[in-house]
């Protein structure tokens, strides 16, 4: 992309002044390689995203940014209801808090790699993945608005999961202000046998080798050491999420145009918080939220399950699981003033500095784990909260490598198979019932996710702790 | 219309009509389109696409279901159009191969004809979580052929 509309105002800052009907610059954090390789569309997204009703400081774009739908991949924008700012169903997406937790397992290479092909293949049978896959657990009425309404919470409460969990998932594992009553039947019935199910696309269970320690003492805090061993498990809302997301969007783009409100592209379809429409779609996405959570919280429950038919001592506790398709209230510094914002993340992590009073006393003096993923054969990165990142982007980094390809062009460049055939020779086994979602998965097909990781670093939005390599991959 | 096991364009003439099917890049997901001599042709033909996106197998039309939906404007049709096809995928566990629609005042009726989704032989490879309104367009070209596209998140 041409770089000329933007000034470099710092190393990997750059910024984009208001024109048009925007109210606020485009900033974007990246390296010059990074932005230069950013997709136009991408840039043309976040200056639609400046133009919406009570937008605060600016439109953010994480180094991991890409052409999306609504809000570029990676587009962290904040509103304040109190100066008509909006809630944006399609500034969410459809894959309503879509994130990643990672466990510990206490284990080192060598454990994993002496039982490493059974291992791939139990974990391949207990996770159901992909579509055609069906969990094992089937909610009624009853259930369906108890998960909605207790998230991770919940799940623990029927057995799936650790009372030691909740510490290190987002909000302690349950999203307040929940409304089960505002998520159509419809959604709900499309969630009636997907709890406890991977999904597909870009999901996935890893399981992934500690290669190199960046910050030893923060490393050391989080529980990792070289060459140990973690689990990560990338999915979110499921079928539900994705029924509220699609709903809402027509809503939404039906209610701004009555409203009065310009979309300058329908897909940022949206209602001012302070609205009835607005209400009820965040007590939708919070229910989402929890739904997401209690997924996470019951497919941790099944890899723990595996982990202990090899491994009768490692029980997997949390290092940290973080959403990253949200719209979040919180309080951030404006202008000297603390201020409540609805600050919504479309594939950018939340990053909570050292000190932030949500993280759990063993966590804060640290800052909040920041779980990167990256591409099934590049590998994936720990970093941590930088205090920094409030004033940069109220408090968010990027989310995973980003797409350097379409999956279209993936398709056309690689056989799933001989992925699958070159990733064992490197010693990493993926088991996936789709030989194309492979291809179009192609480590090739991701940007270089250590280039986005060190601009995230380099703009003090987090800082590298970990990056991790994979030993097993299971996708949807 | 039949859904090819093609992953790319096809087009197959139908008298003087010419009715088909494409894939477009986005960077994270997919593009459908469809195009044919009337708007529910292109509707049929973009469901086509949206299958051919999850499996590129034959899908056997061994079962039917019946869905209608309705919006204010035939971009949004369109869209909701997409996101009922993925409802009954999502429920029904199906993967569909052959559509049949009739749009009257803003009102969509349809028939789907496919199959229980067998995953050694459809082997899918993304599951459609929803229909977005980035490149969400239905028009007719000068030569009065309808295309109806959007992008799909998978």
């Amino acid at each position: 992309m041409d770089i000329s509309r933007f000034t470099r105002i710092e190393p990997a800052t750059w910024r984009m002044e208001p024109s048009g009907a925007m109210s606020v610059p485009v900033v974007i954090y990246a390296d010059e390689t990074l932005l230069q390789e950013m997709d136009d569309k991408a840039v043309e997204q976040a200056s639609n995203v400046a133009s919406l009703p009570g937008i605060v400081r600016g439109s953010y774009v994480m180094p991991d940014g890409h052409w999306g739908y609504g809000f570029p991949i990676g587009g962290v924008a904040a509103f304040d209801p109190d100066r008509g700012g909006v809630v944006s169903a399609g500034g969410v997406g459809f894959d309503i808090s879509c994130g990643v937790r990672t466990m510990l397992t206490g284990l080192f290479v060598p454990d994993v790699m002496r039982v490493q092909r059974p291992l791939a293949d139990s974990l391949f049978r207990q996770i159901p993945a992909g579509i055609g896959s069906k969990g094992a657990i089937t909610l009624d009425a009853i259930d369906m608005d108890a998960m909605l309404a207790g998230g991770a919470q919940w799940a623990l409460e029927q057995g799936w999961g650790d009372e030691a969990d909740l510490e290190r998932i987002e909000e302690n594992g349950k999203m307040a202000g929940a409304r089960p009553d505002s998520v159509s039947e419809r959604a709900k019935e499309r969630q009636r046998e997907e709890m406890g199910t991977l999904g597909s696309g870009n999901h996935y269970l890893e399981v992934q080798a500690v290669a190199e320690i960046f910050d030893h003492t923060v490393a050391a805090a989080f529980g990792i050491a070289e060459d140990s061993v973690v689990v990560t498990i990338h999915c979110g809302s499921r079928g539900l999420g994705h029924q509220i997301g699609s709903e809402f969007l027509k809503e939404m783009v039906i209610t701004a145009e009555a409203r009065g409100i310009t979309l300058p592209d329908r897909e940022l379809a949206c209602a001012p918080v302070n609205s009835e429409v607005g209400q009820r779609y965040l007590g939708a996405m919070r229910a989402a939220t929890n739904c997401a959570l209690a997924n996470r919280e019951i497919l941790g429950h099944y890899a723990r399950r595996v982990f202990a038919h090899f491994f009768p001592n490692a029980d997997l506790p949390i290092l940290f699981d973080v959403s990253h398709n949200t719209c979040k209230a919180e309080t951030h510094l404006v202008d000297g003033k603390r201020r409540e914002l609805f600050v919504h993340r479309k594939g950018a992590t939340r990053a909570f500095g050292p000190g932030h009073a949500s993280l759990p006393l063993s966590l804060r003096p640290f800052g909040q784990p920041v779980l990167i993923g990256g591409s099934m054969g590049t590998g994936s990165y720990i970093l941590v909260g930088d205090e920094r990142s409030e004033g940069k982007a109220f408090s968010s980094a990027c989310h995973g490598a980003g797409r350097a390809l379409s999956r279209h062009a993936a398709l056309k460049q690689w056989s799933g198979r001989k992925i699958v055939d070159e990733l064992a020779a490197r010693g990493i086994l993926v088991r996936s019932p789709s030989t194309r979602g492979v291809a179009e998965e192609a480590p090739g097909a991701y940007k270089d996710v250590g280039a986005v990781v060190a601009a995230a670093e380099h703009a003090g939005l987090a800082r590298r702790v970990a990056r991790l390599r994979p030993l097993i991959c299971v996708k949807g | 219309m039949q859904a090819s096991s093609s992953k790319s364009a096809s087009s197959a003439p139908r008298g003087d009509r010419v009715t088909g099917w494409e894939h477009f890049p986005h960077d994270a997901d997919i593009g459908v389109r469809g195009w044919g001599a009337t708007p529910a042709e292109a509707f049929e033909q973009a469901a086509c696409a949206l299958t051919a996106a999850v499996t590129q197998a034959r899908v056997v039309p061994q079962s039917e279901v019946r869905l209608t939906c309705a919006a204010p404007d035939l971009e949004l049709l369109f869209a909701e159009w997409l996101n009922a096809i993925i409802y009954e995928m999502a429920v029904r566990r199906m993967l569909f191969g052959k559509f049949a629609v009739r749009i009257s005042d803003g009102h969509l009726e349809a028939t789907l004809r496919g199959e229980p989704v067998d995953v050694a032989r459809h082997a899918p490879a993304s599951e459609p979580k929803g229909a977005t309104y980035t490149a969400l367009k239905v028009a007719s070209d000068a030569d009065g052929i309808w295309s109806a596209a959007c992008v799909v998140d998978v």
